[in-house]
């Protein structure tokens, strides 16, 4: 540590508090639903005494023990999650394969031009990034009814590719565009074409960046709700949807702990996925911005 | 690049985009021009003993035939977006005429329903960017100056609001934030007040979504900010101490300077995200206190009867909206790279 970042004791414990309180906020509404899943309901809500969903008192006497499954059995056996799941699967592994072939052709091309329309199809790209999704779901309404195309998931998956496809451009732009010119250059003064160039000499060394903006796209089809939810039919409906779905019948039911136990089920992979991957989130999120 | 292979590198990104982008766009403005047929009546006469009555009756058939025949439905021109559900036009000018001053005239538009998105919208994109922002920046700043151990586990769980689910994230604050969770009871022990409920108020509601929207983005803020201060020159930094910069002139001088360019880059993603508040909506079921422009889209197409048109219409004022926002930096762009070289 250098002499310019020594800090005085009273701003050090200023730093400590902060990022005490912070990782509390952060942390603490996630360890706090996972373990009232374990829970029945007047304990997750427990109108007595907050601390019941802790101790789980009414667990006790309403399953014997003081952790139960019940949610979990109810949302992923009775209500069929794991359908939904499986759904979730196939959209999350289409379109991250699909979005990425077309990104890093795009990409590639984008960051190798040196024409004006480049550019402009970049900041074309941004625009179409600002539009929310939703006023887009309106516009495939009426053409997917007509032409039989609404409720299938290889549809869903071709709009979920569109439209993460500005951001993956603009991504993998920034990736390409830190892969020296001479590398492909080279290639090509040797005899290669501009697509062998890329296929043997680019496609070796792009993968670093091409992994981050997968785990990007990933989470861009995992998280889609709105989309998803009107794009699908009952029966293909993926995980976030269906999700959504229990608030409306399971609240009638009583069984609120069908989509506390869901809420939990969808969480769970994207911890995962944080504990493998913090480094290329982290390298993705700041690529557009350092580079900019 | 030459531009053959410029063209055919892009090629499949461009359809894709120009498909599902740009056509969606070009069919949203069609649509908001149309409305739904209305049901075709007929008169059947009914001839009893008694003498003959006419009644009118709804032809089931007719308007099915009507309705599959054109799909777009018949042309309105603009009076779909005159009507009450959008820009109210007639309502409007009669509160404007009506009303007793400004605070009356607002109230007026508060209960016209694309007003009441309109202003939430706004209020949350005006009110949630800037903190985001700075609670990222202090988080970052905090966590650069805390032990090196400590700042991977900050950021891993840092990263959990802003990664998950957002309708997933809004679920589990307004679990707990019930009357009968944590952090409602908590809240209710706090105001010494046994039936306070974030559900029932309004005003309570509105916090609670920007709350949720300063949680989930903030760490995002966070991280580009943190990547930015390792960067941050040292020399410079020590040549301010030697001058005698104090901690607070040392942020101000040299180290907010470095970070103004990754500051518009965080403003300009979260004014795009902010402004397609929608998630936090549908989890916090606030529909009855707070209602965003892509919320009255998605209600408009979800339900018995898909309101099309009308979801069209609130789409295209969107557009118009998100555009409106991102002109400043359309308007710089083009001015730094735009004129001809």
């Amino acid at each position: 540590m250098s002499v310019a970042t020594r800090r005085s004791p009273a701003a050090n414990t200023l730093a400590y508090g902060f990022i005490i309180i912070w990782l509390i906020m952060a942390a603490f509404p996630f360890l706090w639903t996972l373990w009232g899943s374990f829970k029945v309901e007047g304990d997750f809500f427990s109108k007595a005494d907050w601390a019941n969903s802790i101790f789980g008192t009414l667990t006790v006497v309403e399953t014997g023990s003081s952790f139960t499954g019940d949610g979990y059995y109810g949302a992923w056996v009775q209500e069929e999650f794991w359908r939904a799941a499986l759904n979730t699967t196939i959209v999350c592994v289409c379109v991250v394969t699909i979005s990425l072939t077309c990104g890093t052709l795009g990409g590639y091309a984008l960051s190798r031009s040196t024409y004006r329309y480049a550019f402009w199809f970049l900041i074309c790209a941004l625009m179409f990034r600002a539009m929310p999704p939703i006023t887009l779901v309106s516009g495939y309404l009426l053409p997917f009814f007509e032409w039989n195309l609404w409720g299938h998931l290889s549809t869903t998956i071709i709009v979920l590719v569109a439209i993460n496809q500005p951001f993956t451009l603009w991504m993998l732009h920034a990736f390409f565009k830190n892969i020296p010119k001479d590398l492909d250059e080279s290639a090509m003064v040797d005899g290669c074409t501009r697509f062998q160039a890329f296929r043997h000499v680019i496609i070796p060394v792009m993968w670093p960046g091409v992994i981050t903006t997968g785990l990007f796209s990933f989470l861009l089809a995992y998280n889609d709700f709105a989309v998803t939810s009107m794009l699908l039919s009952k029966d293909n409906q993926t995980m976030v949807p269906k999700l959504a779905s229990f608030l409306g019948t399971t609240q009638t039911k009583g069984n609120v702990m069908f989509a506390v136990s869901a809420v939990v089920s969808v969480t769970a992979p994207l911890f995962v996925m944080i504990i493998f991957f913090q480094r290329q989130i982290v390298s993705g999120l700041t690529a557009g911005a350092v580079k900019g | 690049m030459k531009h053959a292979s410029f063209f055919w590198f892009v090629l499949p990104s461009s359809l894709m985009m120009l498909l599902f982008i740009a056509f969606p766009i070009v069919s949203v403005v069609t649509q908001s021009l149309y409305q739904a047929h209305e049901q075709v009546i007929i008169e059947v006469e009914n001839c009893g003993p008694f003498g003959c009555t006419t009644e009118t009756a709804v032809d089931t058939q007719a308007t099915a035939a009507l309705r599959e025949a054109e799909p777009l439905g018949q042309w309105a021109g603009l009076n779909i977006y005159k009507d009450r559900n959008h820009l109210a036009v007639d309502e409007v000018t009669a509160a404007w005429v009506n009303a007793d001053g400004l605070p009356d005239f607002g109230r007026a538009l508060m209960n016209l329903p694309f007003y009441k998105a309109m202003a939430f919208t706004l209020t949350y994109t005006a009110v949630v960017t800037p903190l985001t922002i700075i609670l990222g920046f202090i988080i970052a700043i905090a966590v650069n100056a805390v032990a090196r151990s400590l700042r991977g586990p900050t950021i891993f769980f840092s990263l959990l609001p802003m990664i998950v689910t957002p309708l997933v994230g809004a679920l589990i604050l307004f679990w707990m934030v019930d009357a009968r969770g944590i952090l409602g009871t908590a809240l209710q022990w706090l105001a010494d007040d046994p039936s306070l409920s974030v559900k029932a108020s309004t005003p309570l509601m509105w916090i609670m979504l920007m709350v949720y929207g300063v949680w989930s983005s903030a760490p995002f803020a966070f991280i580009v900010y943190y990547a930015g201060l390792q960067t941050v020159n040292t020399d410079t930094l020590e040549a301010a101490m030697i001058d005698g910069a104090s901690r607070w002139q040392r942020i101000r001088y040299v180290v907010i300077p470095h970070l103004v360019p990754l500051t518009t880059f965080i403003a300009l993603i979260q004014l795009m995200d902010n402004f397609r508040v929608f998630e936090p909506i549908v989890s916090f079921s606030a529909q009855a206190h707070a209602t965003s422009l892509s919320y009255a889209i998605f209600n408009d197409l979800g339900g018995e009867t898909r309101l099309l048109s009308s979801a069209a219409a609130t789409s295209v004022l969107t557009i118009i909206g998100v555009a409106i926002l991102l002109s400043p930096v359309l308007v710089r762009t083009w001015r730094e790279f735009g004129s001809p070289r």
